[in-house]
This record gives structure tokens, sequence and C-alpha cells, in this order.
């Protein structure tokens, strides 16, 4: 295929530019230059396209660009040598040639990242805001329906519990376990320089009970189920669904969110249960291997040395985790706006923040039951 | 125009497509010439739709050759179907613009990845496309989400003539536009087509547009082509289908506008 070329020559003082070849986009960065570096000192300047081969809507606009910009230092600009067709395609494009420039790239440069900083640093106060008035819709949802069991959904309950619960099991029993496994062997290493091997029990037992096993779990359904939660939601927000339940008077707080919400308060507790027994299981399997402490003596320590309320107290922590994934995942759905770009965005924040979130209020239940005397 | 003259840019022969059991195409023939806009209608289900991603190769189908431009594009090499891909544009029902780019960034998007132009050059040429689709400036710098739907429907026409392509299809170009905005858009096509030399390939419900814009019309019913012709022998064919369709109310309301 012929390239294009663009040749400018003064003819018997006629200032002109032929232009020859295929003179189409895939070609316009070879002339480009050559356009835009053009200058006529006369009055005129004839542009000759008779042995043009093709021309295109990009290769006219590099003629009319250039054509209205000599038009606008005072020289004319005669077109010779174009057919029926191209001089409609050149009126075309010239009527089309934007009169103000657009909009054209997302501003850049260090003031604005400035001014974002700025913006999202003030945005935290309205983000908490509109955290705490969801939160509040949901908790009206709820004790509005609470009285009313007609309205309750169980179908949606159980379905929730089944996703969010049950199907969790393998993975939260797997990670317990090998949590246990970890911290008794780290633990022996250490205690057998001292004589204390047979310590690693209250270590594990406490280690798991009081804090690990509650809190890799609700990490671990954070990540499974709080981003299932924004996925979802999200989705249904983007492709009006939301919309659609209001118009049908269903209130989505009430079909979507409590649901979800209560089917994590409800089988965090049990899940966590689960990691706690798997967690002590995996640390007794490896005490017997590592120390040869027998899983007899392994529970009747356990009975001995470990106070009742380390149970509790991680098993009190739990439906607040729950209820803290719940919240946030659900209300970080409803801030997704518009596009399928924002869904995942909206769930990248919904687990980074339900994560954070869960480890200070464990950070403050720790302070709380400190100072109780826990 | 005779045979001789005309040249099929679009031929489709033999094309079977099915869909488990369900056969959608059986032996379908049809032929688009340069410069046209072609008309594809038929019932819900008769597989308008299909044809049209079949032959910009989204559908594989189960038998049949599909020539475009010169290409084949079913069992060409991967380099001819490039070439071929270059030269025509597909705008989608609902726009399928890319939800993160704006409207400019979509239209620049081919042009990126294709051609080896400057920045410069590829904003004024973005720029000239949403201009010549009817966009005001504005509309560079939106999201598709901040978009009505008549104006995704046009940044989705930018786009597909980002390439200056040589053939454009449309599917459903003017489904869920109020009329005035779907007669700007029937005007809008049939003046790109004029000035830029298009060939267009357009599925439509919309039988203003088929009465204002389509210098043919196929008909798909009974898993082919069952006629094609100009909109005004329409009337004249004896299936039953046919005739409910150019003959019923709504054909002669817009029969009565042009």
């Amino acid at each position: 295929m012929a390239q294009p070329t663009f040749t400018f020559e003064d003819r018997d003082g006629q200032p002109t530019v032929r232009l020859t070849g295929r003179l189409v986009t895939q070609y316009l960065n070879l002339v480009e230059d050559a356009f835009s570096g053009t200058t006529v000192n006369g009055p005129s300047l004839r542009l000759d396209l008779s042995a043009l081969d093709a021309l295109d809507t990009g290769g006219a606009w590099l003629i009319a660009h250039l054509q209205a910009r000599l038009e606008g230092d005072g020289v004319t600009v005669d077109l010779t040598g174009a057919d029926a067709d191209r001089t409609a395609l050149l009126r075309t494009v010239r009527e089309a040639l934007p009169s103000e420039k657009g909009v054209e790239d997302i501003p850049r440069g260090l003031l604005v990242w400035i001014s974002v900083v700025g913006a999202k640093t003030a945005g935290v106060g309205a983000l908490m805001a509109s955290l705490l008035s969801f939160t509040g819709e949901m908790l009206a949802s709820l004790f509005g329906n609470i009285l009313r069991p007609r309205r309750w959904r169980p179908a949606a309950l159980v379905s929730q519990m089944q996703d969010a619960g049950f199907n969790a099991i393998p993975i939260v029993v797997l990670m317990s376990f090998l949590i246990g496994v970890v911290l008794s062997f780290q633990g022996a290493s250490q205690l057998r320089q001292f004589g204390a091997e047979v310590f690693v029990v209250d270590l594990i037992a406490i280690s798991i009970l009081r804090e690990l096993g509650i809190l890799l779990t609700a990490i671990i359904v954070a990540g499974r189920s709080g981003s299932a939660f924004t996925a979802s939601i999200g989705s249904m927000k983007v492709r009006e669904e939301l919309d659609a339940m209001r118009t049908l008077g269903l209130d989505p707080m009430e079909v979507l969110v409590l649901p979800r919400v209560i089917a994590l308060i409800i089988m965090l507790p049990i899940l966590g249960f689960i990691a706690n027994i798997s967690g002590l299981i995996g640390g007794a399997l490896m005490s017997w291997i590592e120390l040869g402490v027998s899983p007899g003596m392994f529970v009747t320590r356990l009975q001995e040395n470990t106070d009742v309320w380390h149970l509790a107290i991680g098993m009190i922590k739990a439906p607040f985790f729950a209820a803290v994934i719940g919240v946030v995942s659900c209300w970080q759905a409803m801030q997704v706006r518009g596009s399928a770009d924002s869904v995942g965005h909206q769930t990248t924040i919904s687990v980074v923040q339900s994560i954070f979130l869960v480890i200070v209020v464990d950070a403050m239940f720790s302070i709380f039951f400190a100072e109780i005397g826990l | 125009m005779s045979d001789t003259e005309r040249e099929a840019v679009i031929k489709v022969r033999g094309l079977v497509n099915r869909f488990g059991t369900q056969v959608v195409h059986d032996n379908l023939d049809l032929d688009v010439w340069r410069g046209e806009v072609l008309g594809i209608v038929g019932g819900s289900g008769t597989g308008k739709s299909v044809l049209l991603r079949t032959i910009v190769g989204l559908n594989q189908p189960a038998a049949g050759t599909i020539n475009v431009l010169g290409a084949d594009v079913l069992h060409g090499s991967r380099a001819e179907r490039l070439q071929a891909e270059r030269r025509w544009g597909v705008a989608f029902q609902d726009g399928a613009l890319f939800s993160s780019l704006t409207v400019m960034q979509n239209v620049m998007a081919p042009m990126r990845e294709h051609l080896n132009l400057s920045h410069a050059l590829m904003c004024a040429l973005g720029q000239l496309k949403i201009s010549l689709v009817g966009l005001p400036p504005l509309a560079c710098g939106k999201l598709p989400s901040e978009l009505s739907g008549g104006m995704r429907k046009r940044a989705a026409l930018a786009r597909a003539l980002s390439l200056d392509p040589e053939i454009v299809f449309l599917d459903e170009p003017t489904a869920g536009l109020d009329p005035i905005g779907a007669a700007a858009y029937d005007d809008l096509i049939d003046e790109l087509k004029r000035s830029l030399g298009l060939t267009v390939f357009m599925v439509t419900h919309d039988l203003d547009s088929l009465y204002a814009i389509c210098d043919r019309i196929a008909v798909l019913a009974e898993k082919k082509v069952l006629v094609e012709g100009p909109i005004e022998g329409m009337t004249d064919v004896d299936h039953p289908w046919v005739q409910e369709y150019f003959t019923g109310p709504r054909a002669r309301a817009a029969q009565s506008k042009t």
C-alpha cells in the first residue's frame, strides 16, 4: 500500500501542497509533522488532492485542520482535484471540527495529588457518618421487624447461613488446625530450653481460645463472605435491581442486608468454636509428636490450668466481629456507583475495612477485659 | 445497479448455527453490498443477533463460510482475521462502553491498540469522531454511567468509527430511544453512510428506521433469509409473518411518514 507523501513547492509564486498516496488514519503519523509545520507567507495556498489514492476521516481531519489554521491567519486555501465524494467528506469533517476544546484527560500533577489527599482526609468524617447512618437504618429495620414474625425471611437466612457459615467449615478447620500445629511447634522449641515443655498446653489453649481461633476465623470470613456480600449486592445495585425492589415495596435493607448480617452473627460464633476445637487438636497432636505430651495429659492440663473464661472471652467477641463484617460489607455495597469497575473497587475496600475494624474491635475488647480483670 | 457493478463486502454461505438441539440458522446465505444500509428483521428468536455475532466472529457456527472484505473470517489465519477486524466497527445494543474509561478514552482505545499515532493526534481524532456522532464536546470527559441511553448509543457508534471502518454493524441502534432521538440517530447513520461511504449492517425492529434509511431489507424466518430486497417489495411477499410485519398498523404509520 502506498504511503502518503506531502510535498510543498512554490509554483510560479503560488505555494502548492501536493498530496499523494493513501492519506488514511493508519499512516497519519508519517505526514503529521509536515502538516503542522506548514506556514505560508503569501496570500493563498493551493492544496492539490488529485493524486490521492485514498482519504478517510483521519486524513480529512488533517486537511480540514490545516485549512482552518491557515484561514485563521488570513490565508485562503484552494482545494483542487477533489471529486464529489471527497468534497462531501471534507465538508462533513470541517463542520464537525470541535469549536471549543473538550475536556481532555483527568488532570494530573502534584497539586492535584495533594488536593486528592486533602479531599480524602476531609471525606473520612463523612464516611463515618455514612457508616453510622447505615448501621442505624439497619437497626431500625431489625427492631421494626423483630416483633413481626410474618416478615422474617427464614429461607434467605438459612441460605446465607449455609453460604457464609456451613460452606466455610473446611477452610476454617484446616486453617485453625495448622495454626495449632505451628504454635505448638514454635512454643515447644522455646519452652524446651527451660525444661518447661508441659506449659505448651497453656500456651496453645490460651492463645487459641482467647484470641487466635476467633480472630483468624473472622478474617477468613471477612475475605470469603464479606467480599461476596459487597460484590453481589453491589452488582445488583449497578443493574438497578435495588431500585426495582424499592418500587415493588420491598426494602433492600430487610430483604438483602438483614438476612446476611444475622446469618453471620449466628454462624461466626459456631465457626469460631469449630476453629477452637480444631486448633486444640492440631496443638495436641504436635505436642504429642514433638514433646511426648500424651493426649490424656493434654486434656488433664487443659481442664486444670485453663480457666473457662478464656473460651468465653473468645466467644463473646464473635458476634461483634460478625456484625462489623456484615455491616461494613453491606454498607460498602451501597456505595457502589454506576460501573462494574466500582464493584471491584468497593469489594476491595470492604475486605480491607472489615479486617481492619475487626482488629480494632479486638484491641478494644482486650483493653476492656484487662480492665475488668479477666 | 447491476450485479456486475456492485461488490459484496460480506458473503455468508451455507451458515448453520445450532445451540444444543435447537437449530437457529440452517443453510443461510446472505450478501451485503458495498455502500448500502442493510436492515435485518425477524421475529424474536430468529437469530438476528446471532447472525451479527457470527459474522463478527463472536460465535463459532457449526458449518458454513463467511467472507468479509475478501477475508475468510472463520477459517483464515489470525493475521487475515485481524486485518479484517480493523476494517469493521461494531456498536452493541447498550453500547458496551468500557465502564472505567471516559467517552474520549473509549473512542481512543482502538487507536491506541492498533495505530502508531501521537497522543495529540489521537485526541484530535477522538474529538472529531465524538463530534461526528453529534455528541457535545463536554461528553468527552464523562464516564459511560453518566450518559443517557441515547448518548451511550452515540458514544458506542463513535468508538465503532474510531478506526475509520468500511463496515459498521449496529445491533438494535434505535431500541429504547425516544422517537425524536431515534429519528436523529437514523439521520446520523444516513449522513455518515453517505459522507464516509460506510456499509451498514443493522439489526433492527424499528419500522421507521427501515423506511427511512435502509436500502435493502433481509427478513430472517424459517432459519434462513426468507426474502431480501427493498422495502417497497415486502408487502407483496406471501408469508404470514412478513405480511403481518409490513402491513400491520405500525408499518402503515411508518410508511405514511416517508
